[in-house]
């Protein structure tokens, strides 16, 4: 009885999130995977999908989906790279200790406050592939700088073309990995320098050395953290490049268009199934990595 | 201070129960209606909540148009105005199919008429409605080559309220008259030479287009132009062919003709391309018949600063798209929504819509008096041409299939390879047309 009183009123306290994140996140899930094995025949005889693992086999092998999935590796390796690099380069910088510190930590801070569906109307102007006469946004500025060899299609055209919509992507959230970055950089002692200065390091030897490894967790959760937004980006494409594009498409903009414009919900749960697996790949082995080291630090 | 917030909060949740019960009471009221289907003078009261993508411009000036003159007709019905913005309604029909999947269909929804609507009567979303164009007249009014367009298993399925032309060539007088060109060309290889003279003359963009579907637009103008009437209609039957080396003839002028163009991206869309005409970047633009209303808004003349013909092919063709409006299963009062169908299917409604919106009445007994010169131009093409159905605006094929057509002509804006578009237009006929 005594032991039910201690449970009891903190169980009921989160009982109420339990359910609604039962249902709602994983009764959902479980609701697509179902839906994503089904077989689906339509009035007139057409077999629109064959049911189980077929389902599975008929989209991997699908020229667009293929199409999608080259997009979406494209766009996460030049997105996380490039927020990486911006995000190091600009705590380095503010770490140094530069005057009105806290005024560039706003400037580049402040993309992140921008909704991606508002920043996309604006690239979507910047990014504009007419040429010359025509030009608006960055080609025009080019025009207008004297270096109209620098003109580009961005991501209308090309194999690489989703590295140009990872420059919307890394304006974005660079501010946001530098924040990261340089709470770490805060977190580290200050004697910690001075005894490598003391014992004859370089500046760079003493950030390359001393501090970059105490980095390292950080740098792993930021790398997570970009990785699986790159796979789930859909308002900023949409935005950009407009419904059911099939230049800039990946997965998750694909799944839009196989459920409101192919008329498929099987299809559209297949690859919301596939896009699960692949986040549950990259995010697990760090929640399971994350929670050794926080029982090891006890 | 407590008290106060308690006597608030209480009020507050008195009010919501009140407006709870309030509604389920009306639902109630008006499922029990549904068994009688005559019309009722003054309509048959309660709310038609009708979802249109007619959110801007001449579209909505057409609506509001309608909205009043439905609440005079209609004393007794509230007219709900559901409207999505954007662009060709694609925004519009996300909302909707979600609506729908969720069994929570609006009083009445705007559909271009024709086969885009066969998903929703595979879905089996609507309801045929062929008692109510009876009721408005059946063939003495609706033109035959409409009605047998609407037609699907026997039954119709929606009641059309205006016909729109989607092979219009629009061109700016000026840039025309300074190139030279002085005769409408009569076929697309006529019609490249002019562009070719036009470029020479010192325009950068002798033809206008913007995304996707824009393009979609001008390859079905081309087609139907290449194809006439007959080869381009039977595209769509199982039998169609769309890998012939007509089609494949057809897609090296849309090849041709893109060389002439500007930069498009996906996402762009109409208004962007045909501004271009007016404001004389571009000589030409293919673009429907509701482009007059922007060259009207630039305060331009029909005639003076720019003309419209046909895009020129082997016949002159009628590429036809109509919107319509439905009755969706299980819509919550189906008696206000047949009021509205009734309304909009009248010769009056469509009167004076259609000159607000720009397009031309879908009934043959409304006057042409009143109507622009463009438009009563429109009325008697619509009588005497070969009508031709749009795969851009849904009218030929499904939702689905116009969605793969897209996706193939985006592909083709990239690599302009022909054997890959015919390839991939046979695919998608394969798929959806047999």
């Amino acid at each position: 009885m005594k032991r039910v009183k201690r449970w009891l009123p903190s169980f009921l306290l989160v009982l109420p999130s339990i359910i609604l994140v039962g249902i709602f996140v994983y009764g959902f899930i479980g609701k697509t995977v179902f839906t994503s094995l089904a077989r689906v025949k339509t009035k007139s005889g057409r077999i629109k999908a064959p049911g189980g693992w077929a389902n599975y086999s008929q989209l991997l092998a699908d020229d667009r989906y293929q199409h999608a999935m080259w997009n979406l590796l494209v766009l996460t390796v030049v997105f996380v790279a490039g927020t990486m690099i911006f995000g190091l380069l600009w705590a380095l910088l503010l770490e140094r200790g530069v005057n009105g510190e806290g005024f560039f930590r706003s400037v580049f801070l402040f993309p992140m406050a921008v909704s991606f569906v508002a920043a996309g109307v604006i690239w979507r102007w910047l990014l504009s592939p007419a040429k010359d006469g025509q030009a608006t946004g960055l080609n025009q500025l080019f025009v207008h700088l004297g270096m109209p060899g620098l003109q580009s299609s961005w991501y209308s055209s090309g194999k690489f073309n989703m590295a140009a919509m990872a420059i919307p992507a890394i304006w974005q959230l660079s501010g946001y990995i530098m924040a990261l970055f340089l709470a770490g950089f805060r977190g580290i002692s200050e004697d910690q320098r001075e005894a490598a200065r003391v014992d004859g390091a370089s500046e760079f030897k003493l950030y390359w050395n001393v501090l970059f490894p105490q980095l390292s967790p950080i740098a792993l959760s930021a790398l997570i953290i970009v990785g699986h937004m790159s796979m789930k980006m859909f308002d900023l494409i949409y935005a950009i490049a407009g419904q059911s594009s099939y230049t800039a498409e990946v997965p998750a903009t694909l799944m839009w268009t196989q459920m409101f414009q192919l008329n498929n919900p099987t299809a559209a749960a297949v690859n919301a199934t596939i896009l699960l697996v692949i986040v549950a790949v990259v995010v697990v082995p760090y929640l399971v990595y994350t929670n050794r080291t926080e029982k090891g630090g006890r | 201070m407590y008290a106060k917030k308690i006597a608030a909060l209480a009020m507050a949740s008195m009010l919501v129960l009140a407006g709870c019960s309030s509604t389920t009471e009306e639902s109630e009221s008006n499922e029990s209606t549904t068994s009688s289907s005559t019309p009722k003078a003054g309509g048959a009261g309660g709310e038609v909540g009708v979802f249109t993508w007619w959110a801007d411009g001449s579209e909505a000036k057409g609506l509001q148009a309608l909205e009043k003159m439905f609440a005079e007709k209609y004393p007794n019905d509230t007219f709900k105005n559901l409207a999505v913005a954007g662009g060709s309604g694609s925004n519009a029909k996300a909302k909707l199919a979600s609506d729908l999947k969720n069994g929570n269909p609006p009083g009445s929804f705007q559909g271009h008429a024709g086969a885009e609507l066969t998903d929703y009567i595979d879905n089996e979303q609507i309801d045929a409605v062929d008692e109510i164009i009876k009721q408005l007249g059946g063939e003495s009014v609706f033109p035959k080559s409409l009605t047998e367009r609407l037609t699907v298993d026997g039954h119709i399925y929606s009641v059309p309220v205006d016909i729109h032309r989607a092979n219009v060539v629009w061109a700016n007088s000026a840039l025309l008259k300074k190139a030279g060109v002085t005769e409408t060309p009569t076929d697309v290889k006529g019609w490249i030479a002019d562009m070719e003279k036009v470029k020479a003359s010192g325009v950068a963009t002798p033809l206008s287009i913007g995304g996707t579907w824009t393009q979609t637009e001008l390859f079905e103008s081309i087609l139907a132009a290449d194809l006439g009437a007959d080869g381009y209609n039977k595209l769509f039957t199982p039998e169609g062919a769309w890998d012939s080396p007509e089609v494949k003839s057809a897609i090296e002028d849309y090849k041709k003709v893109l060389t002439f163009t500007n930069t498009a991206s996906d996402g762009d869309d109409w208004p962007a391309a045909t501004d271009m005409v007016a404001s004389g970047q571009a000589a030409y633009n293919v673009m429907g018949d509701w482009a007059v209303a922007e060259f009207e808004m630039k305060g331009k003349k029909y005639g003076t600063d720019y003309t419209a013909f046909a895009v020129p092919g082997k016949e002159i063709v009628y590429d036809f798209l109509a919107d319509s409006f439905t009755l969706p299963t299980g819509t919550k009062n189906p008696e206000a929504t047949k009021d509205w169908l009734r309304f909009v299917g009248s010769a009056e409604a469509q009167e004076s819509f259609n000159q607000i919106k720009g397009s031309i009445p879908a009934r043959t007994d409304v006057k042409p008096d009143g109507f622009s010169k463009y438009q009563q131009d429109a009325m008697k093409d619509f009588k005497e041409l070969p009508i031709v159905s749009s795969v851009a605006h849904g009218a030929a094929v499904s939702l689905a299939w116009s969605s793969e057509v897209n996706t193939a002509m985006s592909k083709f804006y990239q690599d302009k390879n022909t054997d890959n578009l015919a390839s991939a237009l046979a695919a998608a006929h394969d798929k959806y047309g047999k």
